[in-house]
């Protein structure tokens, strides 16, 4: 193993860690300012120097240990802000809309199949952990058939979106989005506007709702729902980076990028969209039902076509395709916006307008995508 | 010899526009046939009538006595023919490697479990087939071969030619369409290019191809039986002395008076 790559990598992620435990913390807007500054500065400085180099080929390949950092950088910014319940919940809400955008990467990034309803799958999580809440079901059930809901409505509305081309199939996932939340609106067994209470989930016969404590440490309950939401991104992340690399990984990439081309090489391609797209809603289902949970309590505002808006506005800034993008873009998106208050309704001006810049300058993102290698594979 | 391929009165429409009017065309295993034709006589219609990239209005298409006109582009693969693109058709943000592996579909295991889990296995079969693309890219240019896994859109035009080509053949293909492999290359590219094409038919001399091109000497060195459209209709047929002797081919095609 490569000592330099090593050190300079591990570097670059307690870098990571440490600048996400201050922007949790921070209290005063020119903290908040001060830390997107550095955040800045250090994505340029790094994209540009060895270490990143280092990392980035660290990154893409897929039998190294890196994955695990994930995990141990979040327990360590958990441990760190142990008590404080806002804190812990927005870091428990940011691998949740990871988890989501997961999803969305399979969806998007990889078959380049938009989905504009993104909060609506969400929002099917949750309501099913609401209305199976108080039927005795095991939670890790509820979270799973949250995904198996919004996998199998995704499959219904699929149908017309193979049917359709770009942007009219933007157009109906768009639609879908609409209608759920009218559909919610309307729908007294489902609390109406005012929404549904949703019963907190529990591991193993114990409630999450108590916090872990020994000796001296006592920590919020909502540490629990980070570990939670970690243990599901990280499981996730796993098998999406195998797909990503794995020969569906390439079919979903050649369909995206040629439908005529696969097509004549026999791949699938619609078959592949609906895989895709399938399997996303399934993640951002789960993805929902978690959050419903988290919250004690979801309504349709929870579920705007904003709200699907912003999922994918993280995938857009992040780097389209690339899931390491996934949890820096989440938290530029999930965190700052609730950190900026001081500057009021005018924080979704300034976000509006970095999607914006990105979209007109840079495309790919923060971290772009990285080429598939097979370089380790072959003995290269 | 057997017939491998044969077309029957095919016809497309688009709109009022006859591109293919009743061509009729039979191809035996381990031949080269020649397309020749003027600009919209419709050459490139009759490969995407075949690999099923549009809609027959008449006719018939059959591999080994199978009718598959009319079938999808994704089951015409099954049969065995692959062809590449006039103005190529490849995944610009993929590797050389991906590209071309891509071609072996019928071959690849596409298991969710075999993908996912069971990663040992996917690396073994990452070796074999990087092994076969490795194999045929060597054949046509070493420094290709050096640069397997750089991504596409640093190649230029020629290497991704020679691409899609090796795309084609990795499938091991029965019949290869041949879209113009030569456009934008120099006479001595083009040479060496056919030459490397040949080769390779070398180990597998049953598999048929058919092949546009606008070079006369390529096709006079490499095709063995030229067939002359002009507005979609057959008007020669033959090898290719006797094709070009063909008083109306010189003056539709060549230009002759």
């Amino acid at each position: 193993m490569n000592p330099l790559r090593v050190v300079s990598s591990v570097a670059i992620i307690a870098f990571a860690v440490v600048w996400t435990i201050v922007v949790l913390a921070a209290e005063e807007q020119w903290q908040v300012g001060a830390a997107l500054a550095v955040a800045a500065v250090a994505i340029v400085a790094v994209s540009r120097m060895k270490a990143g180099a280092e990392l980035a080929s660290l990154l893409t390949d897929s039998g190294s240990w890196v994955v695990w950092t994930i995990p141990v950088a979040v327990v360590a910014i958990a441990v760190a802000i142990h008590e404080d319940h806002f804190q812990l919940m927005m870091l428990a809400s940011v691998l949740i809309y990871g988890l989501a955008c997961i999803g969305l990467t399979i969806q998007f990034g990889y078959a380049g199949v938009i989905n504009f309803a993104g909060a609506a799958f969400f929002g099917v999580g949750g309501y099913t952990a609401a209305v199976m809440g108080s039927t005795g079901v095991p939670s890790l059930l509820i979270l799973l058939a949250g995904g198996f809901m919004a996998a199998l409505i995704g499959s219904i509305i699929i149908l017309p979106v193979l049917r359709t081309q770009g942007h009219y199939a933007a157009l109906i996932t768009i639609a879908f989005g609409l209608l759920f939340r009218s559909f919610l609106e309307v729908n007294p067994a489902l609390g109406g506007p005012q929404g549904l209470k949703v019963e907190g989930a529990s591991v193993a016969g114990h409630s999450l709702l108590n916090g872990i404590t020994f000796g001296s440490f006592e920590a919020s309950f909502y540490l629990n729902y980070v570990l939670l939401a970690l243990a599901a991104f990280t499981l996730f992340f796993l098998l999406a980076r195998n797909l990503e690399k794995s020969w569906i990984g390439l079919n979903l990439d050649a369909v995206r990028e040629d439908t005529v081309g696969a097509s004549v090489f026999g791949i699938n391609v619609a078959g592949w969209r609906i895989f895709a797209f399938v399997v996303g809603n399934f993640l951002i289902g789960v993805a929902g039902a978690l959050f419903a949970m988290m919250q004690n309590f979801i309504a349709p505002s929870n579920f705007t076509f904003s709200d699907s808006l912003l999922m994918l506005s993280i995938i857009v800034l992040g780097g389209i395709g690339n899931l390491w993008a996934v949890l820096p873009a989440a938290i530029l998106v999930v965190v700052f916006p609730e950190k900026l208050q001081g500057i009021g309704e005018y924080r979704i001006l300034v976000f509006a307008i970095l999607v914006v810049l990105f979209l007109r300058f840079r495309l790919a993102g923060l971290f772009p995508r990285a080429i598939r290698q097979f370089r380790r594979e072959v003995g290269q | 010899m057997t017939r491998l391929f044969s077309a029957k009165d095919v016809s497309v429409k688009f709109g009022g526009l006859q591109a293919l009017d009743s061509l009729s065309l039979d191809i035996n295993e381990g031949t080269i046939t020649g397309l020749i034709g003027p600009n919209g006589s419709g050459k490139t219609t009759f490969f995407n009538a075949v690999t099923g990239l549009c809609n027959l209005s008449g006719g018939q298409v059959s591999i080994d006595g199978k009718e598959i006109g009319g079938l999808p582009a994704r089951q015409i693969y099954q049969f065995g023919v692959t062809r590449t693109f006039q103005r190529s058709r490849l995944c610009l943000s993929l590797s050389v490697f991906d590209n071309i592996v891509i071609g072996r579909q019928n071959s690849l295991d596409l298991g969710i479990f075999s993908n996912l889990i069971r990663r040992r296995q996917f690396n073994q079969s990452v070796r074999e087939n990087y092994e076969r693309v490795h194999g045929l890219l060597r054949a046509f240019s070493e420094p290709l071969a050096q640069r397997i896994f750089d991504p596409l859109h640093r190649l230029n035009m020629i290497d991704r030619r020679r691409i899609e080509v090796c795309r084609a053949l990795i499938a091991e293909p029965r019949l290869l369409l041949l879209d113009e492999p030569s456009a934008g290359m120099t006479p001595d590219e083009t040479r060496e290019f056919m030459g490397d094409i040949l080769n390779v038919r070398k180990h597998n001399p049953r598999m048929s191809i058919i092949i546009i091109e606008h070079e006369m000497d390529i096709m006079q060195r490499v095709a063995e039986h030229c067939v002359v459209l002009n507005y979609g209709r057959k008007v020669a047929e033959g090898t290719f002395e006797a094709v070009v002797a063909d008083p109306w081919v010189q003056e539709a095609y060549l230009g002759a008076s």
